[in-house]
């Protein structure tokens, strides 16, 4: 006898046992929860603790999209929105707006998001203070005592060697005005999205066992000095190739063709969604 | 003397660090039946007893003692590595007055820290951080001592720096690729970067070279003239104890056995051990 799928995936237990590390992160902002990480048919390392969030968190009338460095249609995204479609049912979409439930690795979407949508982060390594303390009970101590001269010592030497902090991604944040969060390999670009986001934003991490939260609506600040304030990844003077959009995050691509650097939406639906209006305008000028 | 109608900076009194639950034999006051700080019959480890003592602005407090005897468990509970099982600490400091800082949250701890201590220990790699560079390792020390703007915390690195003479084109390289002396002396500005009232020094010469030591002390005496700092010196060469500290404590099993000005001490001494101690090194 075949046993029915659960729905979602996980038992209920697991589920609930989920939901409950979820409150408790929400009800501390920034403060990683620890949770018992399931197995999942997925490697882990590749979004599943992103993944058990949202199969927690995924209801019969949710509509999901699930990104991948702002890709809708890399071979992660599709992998996991075809195992909540094969266990749930329901619908998938690649439109922002459409979303009720965004998982996502890397990016938060260009269009910005309302109070009636959850986004998932996809966490590698939520510990902000790992790379000055390799031993998990001494940085939960520094959580605890709210010290945080690590973090920020990372950044000084960075401003030392370099001239200006180089954090690529997930660049350090204050949550709250309490605890230092790593925000998931966003870019710094993506940074400021998460102030007052109006969204609930969730980070799973799976291998490392770790859920936490930023409530909407929640104060963060990255952390920058006074004399170096924070910067985002800056595009000025470019556009992207295809739907011209200037002010997005944009991906820098080498024509092997013509030798030249280009630059293109990172966001694809949000450029796809650009290109499709273009289009339907030009449609429209040209049946009047 | 002038500083006798000081008040002290620091204040310890009966401070006792046990390992172990203690029993009605060693309980008793003067802890009777013990053999060296061990109780016999419980097996609980006296490393401190009822130490008390006073550290005077600008002075160099010195304590001597043999291995065991329990100065370096005294330095780490003044330090807060460590808990205390009794005793209290009180530093004159108007944000600090009359609280025991022994009671404290570990926060609070942290905070006197970060902002009125400075430690040298003796292995170099327990107070720096070896793979950051050394002007880094000197800016974590203001940074939590709430240092937010690099150009400041770069200069006043650098000026540290030069203090203790390193060269500053060697200021962005990590401490692993110095040698001990120089490794001890970038310990010694990391200590001194948040213009700390109270400096503790765990046995900083040990293991130097000759001129390196008299180099590191030089520097030693050379801060505590410049700035004024207080210190307590804990080692057990009594050469160092001898340049460095206007008075000194003996210890011995725990307790202090002796105290008094360093030249009385080791021109006089009055217990037997300190006088074992003193004319075996002459």
């Amino acid at each position: 006898m075949k046993a029915e799928p659960q729905f979602a995936f996980l038992d209920e237990g697991s589920k609930k046992e989920i939901r409950r590390a979820t409150l408790k992160a929400v009800a501390i902002p920034g403060y990683q929860v620890p949770f018992a990480s399931r197995e999942m048919p997925m490697a882990r390392g590749w979004g599943t603790g992103g993944l058990q969030l949202t199969c927690s968190l995924v209801g019969k009338d949710d509509v999901l999209k699930v990104i991948d460095q702002g890709a809708d249609e890399s071979v992660n995204a599709v992998s996991i929105k075809k195992l909540i479609r094969a266990t749930t049912g329901i619908p998938v979409t690649e439109r922002t707006e459409e979303a009720s439930l965004i998982q996502s690795r890397h990016r938060i979407p260009e269009v910005p998001l309302t109070k009636d949508q959850i986004l998932v982060l996809q966490v590698p390594m939520p510990e902000p203070l790992r790379k000055y303390e390799k031993k998990e009970s001494v940085t939960k101590r520094l959580h605890a005592e709210s010290e945080y001269s690590g973090a920020w010592l990372m950044l000084f030497e960075q401003i030392m060697k370099y001239g200006r902090t180089t954090t690529g991604a997930d660049h350090p944040v204050l949550v709250n005005g309490r605890y230092v969060m790593a925000p998931s390999p966003i870019p710094r670009f993506d940074n400021p999205k998460m102030d007052h986001s109006e969204a609930l934003i969730l980070l799973g991490a799976g291998r490392e066992k770790k859920i936490y939260a930023v409530p909407p609506y929640t104060e963060i600040r990255s952390l920058a000095f006074e004399d170096h304030p924070f910067e985002g990844e800056d595009f000025s003077g470019k556009s992207c190739r295809f739907c011209g959009a200037t002010g997005v995050f944009l991906d820098e691509l080498y024509i092997q063709e013509t030798g030249m650097t280009e630059h293109q939406c990172n966001d694809t639906s949000h450029c796809a969604d650009r290109l499709g209006r273009q289009e339907e305008k030009e449609v429209q000028h040209a049946t009047i | 003397m002038q500083r006798f109608e000081e008040r002290p900076l620091l204040k310890v009194e009966n401070l006792t660090k046990q390992y172990g639950p203690g029993c009605g034999e060693c309980s008793q006051p003067g802890r009777p039946g013990l053999i060296k700080n061990y109780c016999p019959s419980c097996g609980t480890v006296y490393a401190c007893s009822d130490v008390s003592l006073d550290v005077y602005p600008g002075e160099i407090l010195g304590i001597v003692g043999e291995s065991g005897s329990g100065k370096s468990t005294l330095m780490q509970c003044l330090y807060f590595d460590q808990d205390v099982t009794s005793g209290t600490l009180t530093i004159d400091d108007p944000e600090l007055a009359g609280e025991n800082l022994f009671d404290v949250s570990s926060q609070r701890k942290r905070y006197i820290r970060n902002h009125k201590y400075g430690m040298v220990y003796q292995n170099p790699v327990k107070g720096l951080r070896m793979d950051f560079s050394s002007i880094s390792n000197i800016a974590e020390k203001q940074i939590a001592a709430g240092g937010r703007h690099v150009g400041q915390m770069q200069s006043a690195g650098e000026r540290l720096l030069d203090v203790v003479s390193i060269p500053l084109f060697r200021m962005k390289e990590e401490p692993r690729n110095f040698s001990g002396g120089m490794q001890q002396r970038v310990q010694i500005a990391k200590a001194l970067s948040n213009d700390p009232p109270i400096l503790f020094l765990d046995e900083v010469t040990t293991g130097l070279d000759l001129s390196v030591q008299a180099a590191v002390i030089d520097l030693i005496k050379q801060i505590q003239r410049d700035l004024g700092i207080s210190m307590i010196v804990v080692s057990h060469d009594l050469a160092v104890i001898r340049m460095l500290a206007d008075r000194t404590l003996v210890m011995l099993n725990g307790r202090v056995i002796e105290s008094g000005l360093t030249d009385q001490i080791l021109e006089d001494p009055n217990h037997a051990y300190t006088q074992q101690l003193v004319y075996s090194l002459l």
